[in-house]
């Protein structure tokens, strides 16, 4: 890029790239952000899993007393909330960022500092979310009474504890006293916000950032999935953002929009709730289902299988996602027709689901699979996915779900599409694409052990649980009598869940051990099909040392395979030399290239939420109301900051 | 490879065998929702017996697809695979197959769903009212409220109108219908009706609080002759202690005593004392063989339980808006001696 008269400020300087524990702090680098919302989401992974496991031990027998009735609703809530918002989600943007540019071959997407800047807010809107253990506080509802005449809960017990759905009027101010849940309804607003900051980003990057060559219907199919989700994002997220809002007006200033008491309304809640939270299932799955693309035809050494029917399929379960909210309303009281319409809708997202799994199998079929750790991890998906989206089917014959919704049967469905397919499909990202990060490989006799261990742990867990739900075990449940019969499967459903903890142990022992000592991977150790694999491991920091110019689909197997009058691939002559060549490319890359500089305005500007959110929360304290306008002042401050930042500081090119 | 792959099916006949196998040696689940006692379960029944065995025999393709995929197409050194981009004419299979199949599903769904919305006319009517943590029942027309139980003449459809004085609860008795919920400043309705005379359990559906898991409620299905007694004793004042009696009676009576003095100001007994808008369940017939559990059918009516009750309800049932009164002992025994006496099947 040209540099000429580069406008300098002597008011704000940029940092410099450093090795220092600060460029973390300021980097726009995308590989960074990526890198660390993949360690954060991870933390956060670890936190869930543990609220899961102390779930587990109450409910392990009949009369569970492990727990409070506040600590057990407190852990319930905590585990959905951390696994949808500060796992799965950021995990997701994890990927987005590393591999997003990567598989459209840029240098970075359109926006660095703004990408930076959804980091740093989901990072400090988790903490606000889980400073709630030590300053929120919960009680009973008004005029009720907690055990032992205390008047807050145990420190596990006080935080956010009204359901990630937080149904109103039960997570109203009358109901759900204390602070608690004004830390759930801030928490996700933060965390919404930095979502949707990215989903502009990635749609930007999408849309203006592709290499010459690169149609849209050349792209991976994980980078079209990115595109679905951001697109969701994009419109789910200002839905939720309102009704959030209304909870926080209703909690913070009394304004009645849920008040069943004085004309409030609470099946509105829901509505609105659901019309963000069901597009948000697919924000969840997408991502996994375009890894799961990427991955099956690298291991059965075919191409994808209809790559246009899978990325349209993609799309269509995203539009299709926004139509059939109230099928999580089955039993609320709405009217028949409107049952029936959710429920025909419903029904509707299982053809180009099917659509999708169909062309999986066509993908290995007639292949030549080879059983790799990420190529288990998909299989695994494919295989317990089917399970969860048939379970899926049954919900959309509402009288049957009549009986089935509020049960263990729903936990057992959504946890085979979120587990047995997000959480699948993420490791299988993670097993592919370490290459990527480290130039190791990690272990595969590790990574095999890592899936048996979870499949099994997976199955133990989540499967008793349809039986335990069509038996009448309802969610959200502290304790069950003896008489119900459902101590048995949930002594077997906790064994599987530690079995699944032991199966993560093995994934971290194994992913610090390779990282450190893990083979060297070389270029391209899997033989892949698209142009990340073109570039050396780890990424260097400007990805590509020359732009990469894309002929057509799948772009790096064609440099290296011809395919025969019979349409078997044939290694070209000079495919080692075309590797090596694109090699030294990328390491001394033959022009000078321009990166981004660091700024700090986005960690500054990230910051200031966390004053923000406990200045609304305790704005009636004396010191609440300056915390709060710090904050705001600090937020506008930095983002004038920001805006007046030179765009590149004197001449900052990275050689080799 | 060979062993392998077999290995695999094994197991994957195991995961689907060894559910089946442990489930059928556990004896039976009273919240089962698979053993329908009334006409709107077993049409649910009938309705999602056929869609689970479709789901079944998709599963079983698909798997079965891939594993014979994996074992066929595994990596023995063979020849690289023809690089094939896909078939349109299989696509188009695989579109419309589900298609046609759900279109199927869809008709019945729909009749099913009008079918179980509207309580016919000649169907006696029973009002439900949510509150943290239990279910309050009045009988318009017979002029009666109790909670907890509710007991409904056998073969006989009654329309629940349902609604909340609190949050939003659902009401579910798995083997009598699906759920419904209780929805605050709002009406629903769900219909009821067991085929024989018989005890159903239910259990909250909606996450309602700190006590969910304890809000829990009893269908008590009677013949007619039955029904029709439990109305008339239930219409009739509470069956208090009278003076002079035996000493169970006169303990009874210094339980009336305490009931006037502390439990009057939520509760009400018929007879002894008017609430406008009572926060605790009307105790008129507390200890009518049929109303057989309290505290949202959580515990059985016994001495001992409501021992443990009064005590400190709030360790009982956390949230709970009854509070720990701090009674004595003498205090407990009355009072327990007074509820339990409120039988209106007992001679005096």
């Amino acid at each position: 890029m040209a540099n000429t008269g580069a406008p300098t400020s002597t008011i704000f300087r940029r940092p410099k790239q450093s090795s220092s524990w600060t460029d973390w702090l300021t980097t726009v680098d995308h590989k960074k952000i990526g890198i660390m919302y993949g360690y954060s989401a991870f933390f956060f992974f670890v936190l869930g899993g543990i609220e899961a496991l102390i779930l587990r031990l109450q409910l392990a027998g009949p009369d569970g007393s492990v727990l409070e009735a506040a600590e057990y609703n407190a852990m319930f809530t905590m585990h959905g909330t951390t696994m949808v918002f500060l796992f799965v989600m950021p995990i997701g943007a994890a990927f987005f960022n590393y591999m997003l540019p990567l598989l459209i071959g840029a240098r970075d997407v359109a926006f660095p500092r703004m990408n930076a800047l959804s980091f740093w807010i989901f990072i400090f809107g988790g903490i606000f979310l889980y400073s709630s253990f030590l300053f929120g506080t919960t009680g009973p509802p008004a005029g009720g009474n907690l055990p032992g005449g205390a008047t807050d809960a145990s420190w596990l017990g006080s935080t956010i504890n009204g359901g990630w759905f937080m149904y109103q009027p039960n997570a109203g101010p009358r109901f759900s006293t204390g602070t608690v849940l004004d830390y759930g309804s801030i928490g996700l607003q933060i965390l919404g916000l930095s979502s949707l900051i990215a989903s502009v980003n990635f749609i930007a990057t999408v849309f203006n950032m592709r290499a010459k060559g690169m149609k849209l219907l050349r792209m991976p199919v994980f980078a079209w999935m990115t595109t679905v989700v951001a697109f969701l994002l994009l419109f789910s997220l200002p839905i939720i953002a309102v009704a959030l809002f209304m909870v926080t007006f209703d909690r913070q200033l009394g304004t009645l929009f849920f008040d069943t008491f004085q004309g409030g309304d609470a099946i509105l809640w829901q509505h609105l709730f659901w019309l963000f939270g069901h597009p948000e299932v697919y924000i969840l799955i997408l991502p996994a289902m375009g890894i799961v693309s990427e991955v099956l035809p690298v291991f059965s050494r075919k191409p994808l299988f209809g790559y246009p029917a899978v990325v349209f399929a993609g799309a269509a379960i995203g539009f299709l996602g926004f139509g059939v909210w109230a099928h999580h309303m089955f039993s609320s009281g709405i009217t028949p027709v409107a049952q029936a319409a959710f429920g025909l809708a419903t029904m509707t997202i299982a053809v180009p689901t099917g659509i999708k799994i169909f062309n999986w199998l066509g993908t290995m079929w007639m292949g030549k699979i080879k059983f790799t750790t990420p190529m288990l991890f998909s299989l695994g998906f494919v295989a317990l996915f089917v399970v969860g989206g048939l379970s899926g089917v049954t919900h959309s014959i509402v009288p049957a779900d009549w009986q089935q919704t509020d049960t263990y049967y729903i936990v057992a469905h959504f946890h085979y599409v979120l587990f047995g397919g997000a959480i699948f499909g993420i490791f299988a990202g993670l097993y592919y694409w370490f290459p990527k990060l480290t130039g190791r490989m990690m272990s595969e006799k590790l990574g095999k052990v890592h899936f048996w261990l979870m499949f099994i742990g997976m199955n133990l867990t989540f499967g008793p649980m349809h039986w335990l739900g069509l038996q009448g075990m309802v969610r959200r449940t502290w304790k069950y009598p003896e008489e119900y019969n459902f101590g048995t499967w949930n002594m077997v459903v906790t064994v599987g869940a530690y079995i699944i903890a032991l199966s993560i142990a093995v994934f971290m022992v194994n992913w610090i051990k390779s990282k450190r000592k893990g083979v060297p991977s070389g270029m391209d150790p899997w033989d892949a099909r698209t142009i990340e694999w073109s570039i050396p491991n780890p990424t260097p920091e400007w990805n590509f040392g020359v732009n990469p110019e894309v002929q057509g689909l799948d772009d790096w197997w064609h440099r290296k395979y011809d395919d025969d009058e019979e349409g078997r691939p044939v290694r070209k002559a000079d495919a080692d030399a075309v590797i090596a060549q694109f090699h030294e490319q990328g390491v001394n890359p033959p022009a000078p290239i321009h990166l981004p500089s660091p700024s700090y305005f986005p960690f500054i500007a990230g910051l200031s939420f966390l004053a923000i959110g406990y200045g609304v929360i305790y704005h009636t304290r004396g010191w609440g109301l300056p915390l709060l306008i710090f904050g705001v002042v600090l937020l506008l401050s930095s983002l004038i900051g920001w805006s007046l930042e030179p765009i590149e500081e004197e001449h900052e090119e990275v050689h080799a | 490879m060979w062993f392998r792959s077999t290995r695999r099916a094994l197991r994957l006949a195991l995961i689907f065998v060894l559910p089946l196998t442990l489930a059928s040696c556990v004896g039976d689940a009273p919240l089962d929702s698979l053993d329908p006692q009334g006409p709107a379960a077993r049409q649910i029944d009938n309705l999602s017996t056929p869609v689970f065995w479709i789901a079944g025999v998709i599963m079983a393709i698909v798997w079965g697809g891939m594993a014979f995929a994996l074992v066929r197409y595994r990596d023995r050194g063979q020849a690289e695979p023809k690089q094939i981009h896909g078939n349109a004419k299989l696509e188009v299979l695989w579109t419309a197959i589900p298609i046609i199949l759900l279109a199927g599903l869809a008709v019945p769904t729909v009749q099913t769903i009008f079918d179980l919305t509207e309580c016919s006319t000649d169907a006696m009517e029973v009002d439900v009212i949510g509150h943290q943590w239990w279910f309050e029942y009045q009988y318009p027309e017979e002029g009666i409220t109790t909670a907890n139980v509710m007991v409904i003449p056998a073969g006989q459809e009654v329309c629940l109108n349902m609604t909340s004085d609190d949050v939003i609860h659902n009401f579910w008795v798995p083997k009598l219908n699906g759920k419904r919920y209780l929805v605050p400043g709002q009406q629903t309705t769900l219909i009821l009706e067991a085929d024989e005379p018989g005890e159903f359990w239910g259990q909250c559906g909606e996450f309602c609080g700190l006590s969910h898991a304890l809000m829990r409620a009893r269908v008590r299905a009677v013949d007619e002759a039955d029904y029709n007694a439990w109305v008339a004793r239930m219409q009739q004042p509470a069956r208090l202690p009278i003076d002079g009696k035996p000493t169970e009676e006169s303990l009874a009576e210094a339980g009336l005593d305490q009931f006037q003095g502390i439990c009057s100001t939520c509760h009400v007994i018929d007879g002894v004392n008017e609430l406008d808008n009572p926060v605790g369940p009307n105790l008129t017939h507390f200890a009518d063989p049929y109303r057989n559990v309290f505290a949202g059918a959580s515990l059985e009516t016994t001495a001992e339980h409501l021992a443990e009750w009064l005590a400190d309800p709030p360790t009982v049932k956390p949230g709970s808006f009854m509070p720990d009164l701090n009674l004595t002992t003498d205090e407990i025994d009355s009072l327990i001696a007074f509820l339990l006496s409120l039988d209106p099947t007992k001679e005096h």
